[in-house]
């Protein structure tokens, strides 16, 4: 395989060209790292990365970059979550260089959840820069060995860059731009936001693969099966960017008492079919949060087991 | 009319109670009123508009303050009727009376600290 | 203008309890622009401060005044006869106000009625809104006149995030969304491509960041 950029199984496994499948891990909310392992340890073999949030929606957890160095200890890949709001431009490159010599191979850059969804709201706002310009960072520090202010870095971080796309945000017809300027800027691997409007999902493929996008990043498609009505309500109206079709409400609602759970499941390993042949994605990101005990069910009923040996 | 009014209530004639602003209504309760209401003319029927929507606002405004400082927002109030309902005037004027005697005394009325 | 807005009673009520003579100091700048510490105002607020404090059995004597503005010593020069005479002053104007204050009248102790929030304008009768957020470096002319610093909740200049949503701002429906605002003008406006191109990193220097600023015109300066 020539020139790879990290190195890392996820990237292996997308340039071989098999259908990626990574998995999505939340650090605990305290230093409990027997609480992590035993997190993780359902996604170990069955995915190809696990992605490692960053106080995701602005709660404190452990931190992202000192759960990745876990993972990595007990042998399982993650991909390094980071995000803009809570680091200045020193802390974010500091970080990173740390991360990567701890082991961490795959980075997602992300610009964060506002700290007022979360269990801060009082602290101070930092964003010194944004998704776009970090993605731009990592890229530069990577491939020319160089920090933001073009002084040498002595063994650069060579990390695999990933960066998120949420084309049910508004404005619609943007957002495959914006896909666009983030694998200019630097983007080896995107990972969207959970799917539920198929349709929408569809038109938005067919303008990223009618921009070539698809031969320029390895585009994978988020999944998170639905576990409950309530669950579904709730996404469909307070998280927003969030796009939660009515039939699919319905659909989960018709399935009966104690059957919705699998209702959600069934769904999503359609759209894992549909996935496998849709023309520009080249894997699953399959984000079952708190229900990671589920992760191996779901993957080998989609028939994506076992997951290749790069 | 003719129709008789409890007389500790004070009458100060305005043209339109749009002209009453916030700084009067605390006047009154500095100067140790025991209770100051507005009356208007009823809503959609101010001859000069929307000056009675004003003046609702404003005794709103400090029903707020005086519930910051501890003081019954019930001392200040404000009614609509229309310019000919003298017994609605009348009724208006002794339940604001029957309401400061419920209250008692403005305790912004001088005393000594305790 | 700077917008403010008045202080809880109850921290105003605290900042005056030991005093018995005190003076409210309007100022007809901003503070009156935003109907928060103009002359109307502070007989509002001298009336509401002597009814606490009479309903308390401890009266407090409240002289107002209003000056053309606290950002200049030569306004600030004309109270000076008029400070001294009190136990603490009060000053409506915004941050600026009662720090010249201090300056001019060591002796005296002044404290501020409102908490200065940013710069804005009204966007309709007794509404203003935050439009700078004095970053040191312009660059509205790249967003066809709107500001992603002061504007977008994350001051971002490749925006809108995955958390726009029909027009407004992920951390709440009041919000708009001002990249969503953007992007729209510059699609209609046949500009998207000026988006398209990355913005370089920004030099938070000439913001609050890089410390207190100062500016100076050279050829004002004696």
């Amino acid at each position: 395989m020539s020139d790879l950029k990290s190195g890392s199984n996820l990237e292996k496994v997308l340039r071989a060209g098999h259908f990626a499948l990574t998995g999505e891990c939340g650090p605990p909310k305290g230093a409990n790292v027997e609480h992590l392992k035993e997190k993780f340890s359902h996604l170990k073999g069955v995915v190809d990365a696990v992605n490692v949030t960053d106080n995701q929606t602005a709660v404190v957890r452990m931190s992202s970059w000192a759960a990745s160095a876990v993972m990595i200890q007990n042998g399982v890949e993650p991909n390094f979550q980071m995000v803009c709001r809570d680091r200045n431009r020193l802390a974010i490159q500091s970080d990173i260089l740390g991360a990567y010599a701890m082991g961490v191979r795959n980075m997602l850059c992300l610009s964060g959840d506002h700290q007022t969804f979360g269990n801060h709201p009082q602290a101070k706002n930092v964003y010194d820069i944004d998704s776009m310009q970090l993605i731009s960072l990592v890229k530069k520090m990577r491939d020319e060995a160089k920090f933001l202010n073009d002084e040498d870095i002595d063994v650069p971080p060579r990390m695999f860059i990933g960066a998120a796309s949420n084309p049910f945000a508004d404005p619609f017809e943007f957002r495959v731009h914006r896909l666009a300027m983030k694998i200019a800027a630097g983007a080896d691997f995107i990972q969207t936001q959970c799917i539920y409007n198929m349709e929408k999902f569809r038109a938005f493929m067919k303008m990223a693969v009618d921009m070539g996008l698809h031969e320029k990043a390895y585009i994978l498609a988020g999944i998170t099966p639905m576990k409950s009505v309530g669950m579904a309500q709730y996404m469909a109206k307070s998280v927003p960017g969030m796009d939660v079709p009515e039939p699919l409400i319905k659909r989960l609602k018709g399935a009966g008492k104690g059957k919705v759970a699998e209702e959600g499941i069934q769904f999503a390993i359609e759209q894992i079919q549909e996935f496998k042949e849709l023309k520009g994605i080249a894997g699953i990101h399959l984000m079952a949060i708190e229900w990671e005990q589920k992760v191996p069910e779901i993957a080998e009923r989609a028939g994506l087991l076992p997951r290749p040996k790069v | 009319m003719r129709l008789s009014y409890p007389s500790n209530v004070k009458v100060i004639q305005v043209p339109c109670t749009g002209r009453v602003d916030i700084i009067h209504l605390l006047k009154a309760v500095e100067d140790g009123a025991d209770a100051v209401y507005v009356a208007g003319c009823m809503e959609g029927e101010c001859h000069f508009l929307v000056g009675n929507l004003k003046a609702k606002k404003r005794v709103q405004y400090v029903k707020k303050v005086l519930q910051e400082l501890g003081i019954e927002p019930e001392r200040v109030e404000m009614f609509n009727l229309s310019a000919g309902e003298g017994p609605r005037f009348a009724e208006i004027a002794r339940e604001m009376v029957d309401r400061a005697k419920a209250l008692g005394p403005s305790p912004v009325k001088m005393k000594k600290a305790a | 203008m700077i917008i403010a807005d008045r202080k809880p009673l109850g921290e105003l009520l605290e900042m005056v309890k030991d005093c018995n003579r005190i003076l409210i100091l309007g100022c007809k700048g901003c503070v009156t622009v935003c109907n928060v510490g103009g002359t109307k105002e502070v007989g509002v607020l001298a009336s509401i401060l002597k009814i606490a404090r009479k309903k308390e059995g401890r009266p407090l004597h409240v002289d107002e005044k209003t000056i053309e503005r606290q950002c200049d010593p030569e306004y600030i020069a004309q109270v000076k006869d008029l400070v001294g005479r009190y136990d603490a002053v009060i000053s409506m104007a915004c941050g600026v106000g009662p720090q010249f204050l201090s300056e001019a009248y060591p002796d005296q102790r002044f404290f501020p009625a409102v908490n200065t929030t940013s710069f804005g304008g009204a966007v309709s009768h007794g509404i203003w809104s935050e439009r700078c957020a004095g970053c040191g470096t312009c660059l509205i002319h790249h967003f066809d006149g709107m500001c992603p610093i002061a504007r977008c909740s994350k001051s971002l200049l490749h925006g809108p995030c995955g958390g726009s949503a029909k027009g407004k701002c992920e951390i709440s429906k009041e919000v708009d969304c001002i990249w969503d605002m953007i992007v729209k003008k510059k699609m209609e406006k046949g500009r998207l491509e000026d988006l398209m191109k990355m913005k370089p990193n920004k030099d938070w220097r000439t913001a609050r960041d890089g410390g207190p600023r100062k500016s100076v015109r050279e050829e004002l300066v004696s």
